[in-house]
């Protein structure tokens, strides 16, 4: 076995192996909400990190996702909703999304970003309203399928790791390099025969589609939903951005990481205080923005690119 | 069936009152964005925020001193464009010659200062509804008015008035402070062409501190103003930023006369949505007409916008 696989193979098995070592549910819990925040940051990532759209609502996908397995709950679909809904909830993620992208992304500037973010300030309040479908503030309550916490484990693994491979794909093919050349320069891709509005929506499409998944694998997991949960704002759509920037946005790790920290942090914070600790992630926020704007991913990946040019010969020879 | 249709006359007319009324205060809050957003080219997400933060400082003055909100507008302004002003010095010009892959990096950051300031707020006052109790609060002016020979009564609530009639002033100040003044020209000059403006000799970036300042100014005042009508908590903010964009895309982005004319609009429609569709979706009819404009016109209402 050569050395590369080794490095791949052996935290591969140990992340596989970890509900077979312990049984301990919270840290499970805590490793399942990590993985659940790969899937969303590595979902904004595509959009806001590879493609240049940033979203302050991805909530609103997160939410229907959720929703989507809640009503089928409700409609008295319970084991069928544990496993139809995953698809399902993606599914309906994407038509909203392809609905808000078309009139969007025909025009620049901050429309989109803030479009997500009042659509799914609308989703929450028709949550809210709409009581037949959605039972209101009541939420929606349903006994989980496991009662053991390692079947959520790899099933939220299994969707994480799907999803990685997924846009890994997405970002080696030629659509890939679409979505970089749109971030970069919108004017050149256009030259260049690219139809940004469309690849736009396509990367939205797949952002969507995962972030609707991992809603609706929340929905399977914790078993309550309401809208204040899934169509939260500060708790949902800028916790995204704040994972995939701490992480750094544009690479591939980058989410992970972040996930990794976000979670870790979260239940310090929790912990320690009770009320506003999302004051500490506004902090956090600015701080990374002002000081390290590429992420932790993303600073490394400059300082090592900096050591080589150092350490390499000068073309000039002394 | 006169007695109807007078009644249902009556509706409507109240209806358009309130939404104008209401429409006033929009158009301030509308006011500092947009003007935020011409000079810098960018939304600042912390608007309601910063809105919150002005009535606060108008409920303590009220608990602590007994100051009338009315009054305490002439503390909440320069407050906040001190605030404001500070806000852009040391955290948002910083930003502007950072290096990032991502683009909507000063965005982002007002993002977090909203965050910072809604959970300090939390943290300081509690997620409590806080009201203040002027006695004036539910007092109203009637106006009969006889229409086609049916004699229709008009209730004129006075809070919105006076606050109507103080975001009216403002504005009106703005406009001439930008049209007349040596600094509102500098404003005009440097939203209209930044680099042009620094050849001119204008120091842009005191321009984009003055800005920000006169923006969160301006949002101050009109959150003084909204206080004797409605209620005060941490979270206040956030509707009020969306509400903020929703009236500059209506008036087309950094135009400032369209962002009055964008938040009488929204006024108008939450009145008559609120009455005429559903009390619940109130705020979702905002995002409809948006989407609309979004569609259409993209440009804003005048078509003056820049797309």
């Amino acid at each position: 076995m050569s050395r590369t696989t080794l490095l791949y193979a052996l935290p591969a098995a140990a992340i596989l192996l970890i509900p077979l070592v312990t049984q301990n549910p919270y840290l499970l819990h805590m490793l399942v909400l990590v993985l659940m925040w790969v899937i969303l940051g590595q979902s904004w990532n595509l959009l806001g990190g590879y493609t240049g759209q940033v979203s302050f609502g991805h909530a609103a996908f997160f939410g229907i996702g959720a929703y989507t397995t809640g009503i089928l709950v409700k409609l008295g679909l319970s084991p069928a909703a544990a496993w139809w809904g995953l698809l399902l909830g993606g599914l309906a993620a994407m038509v909203v999304a392809s609905v808000i992208g078309w009139i969007c992304f025909r025009l620049r500037g901050p429309y989109f970003a803030l479009s997500v973010l009042a659509l799914a300030e609308v989703l929450r309040l028709v949550a809210l309203n709409w009581k037949q479908l959605t039972n209101g503030a009541e939420g929606i309550l349903f006994i989980p399928a496991f009662t053991s916490k390692a079947a959520y484990y790899y099933i939220v693994l299994a969707i994480a790791v799907a999803s990685f491979l997924a846009i890994r794909g997405v970002m080696r093919s030629r659509l890939g390099s679409y979505f970089l050349a749109i971030r970069e320069d919108q004017d050149c891709a256009e030259s260049l025969g690219i139809d940004t509005t469309r690849y736009k929506l396509y990367s939205l499409l797949v952002s969507a589609f995962f972030t609707g998944v991992a809603g609706s694998f929340y929905m399977n997991y914790m078993g309550f939903i309401d809208p204040g949960i899934v169509f939260n704002i500060e708790n949902i759509s800028i916790m995204m951005i704040l994972v995939v920037m701490l992480g750094g946005a544009g690479t591939m790790w980058g989410p992970a990481v972040g996930a990794v920290i976000y979670i870790l942090m979260s239940e310090v914070f929790r912990v320690w205080v009770k009320r506003g600790h999302l004051v500490f992630f506004g902090v956090l926020i600015i701080i990374i923005i002002i000081w390290f704007p590429n992420g932790i991913v993303g600073t490394l990946n400059d300082w090592r690119a900096r050591r080589k040019a150092q350490s390499a010969p000068s073309p000039e020879g002394a | 069936m006169s007695g109807q249709v007078s009644g249902q006359l009556e509706l409507l007319l109240q209806t358009l009152i309130s939404g104008l009324l209401l429409g006033g205060l929009y158009s301030l809050i509308g006011l500092g964005m947009s003007l935020i957003m011409g000079v810098m080219k960018i939304i600042n997400l912390a608007h309601g925020e910063l809105m919150m933060i002005a009535m606060y400082v108008t409920f303590w003055c009220f608990t602590l001193a007994g100051m009338d909100p009315y009054v305490s507008v002439l503390i909440a302004f320069p407050l906040l464009f001190i605030l404001g002003a500070a806000i852009q010095k040391f955290l948002i010009a910083p930003v502007m010659e950072v290096e990032s892959i991502l683009p909507e990096n000063q965005v982002l950051l007002t993002v977090g200062i909203g965050l910072v300031l809604s959970n300090l707020a939390l943290l300081a006052f509690s997620a409590d509804y806080r009201s203040v109790p002027v006695s004036y609060a539910s007092k109203a002016i009637y106006w009969d008015v006889s229409v086609g020979g049916q004699s229709l009564s008009l209730s004129f609530s006075v809070p919105m008035m006076v606050a109507f009639g103080i975001a009216l002033v403002l504005g009106a100040s703005l406009f001439l402070f930008l049209a007349r003044t040596d600094l509102g020209r500098m404003i005009r000059a440097t939203a209209q062409d930044k680099r042009a403006a620094a050849l001119m000799g204008i120091n842009t970036k005191r321009i984009t501190y003055v800005t920000f300042g006169l923006g969160s100014a301006l949002v101050g005042a009109a959150g003084s103003l909204l206080v004797p009508v409605y209620y005060v908590f941490p979270q206040i903010g956030g509707p009020f930023t969306l509400k903020a964009f929703i009236i500059t895309v209506l008036g087309g982005m950094g135009n400032i006369p369209g962002a009055v004319l964008g938040g009488v609009v929204l006024g108008l429609a939450e009145a008559l949505g609120s009455v005429y569709v559903s009390l619940g979706y109130k705020d979702a009819i905002g995002f409809v007409i948006f989407v609309l404009v979004l569609i259409f016109l993209p440009k804003g209402i005048l078509g003056k916008g820049s797309a």
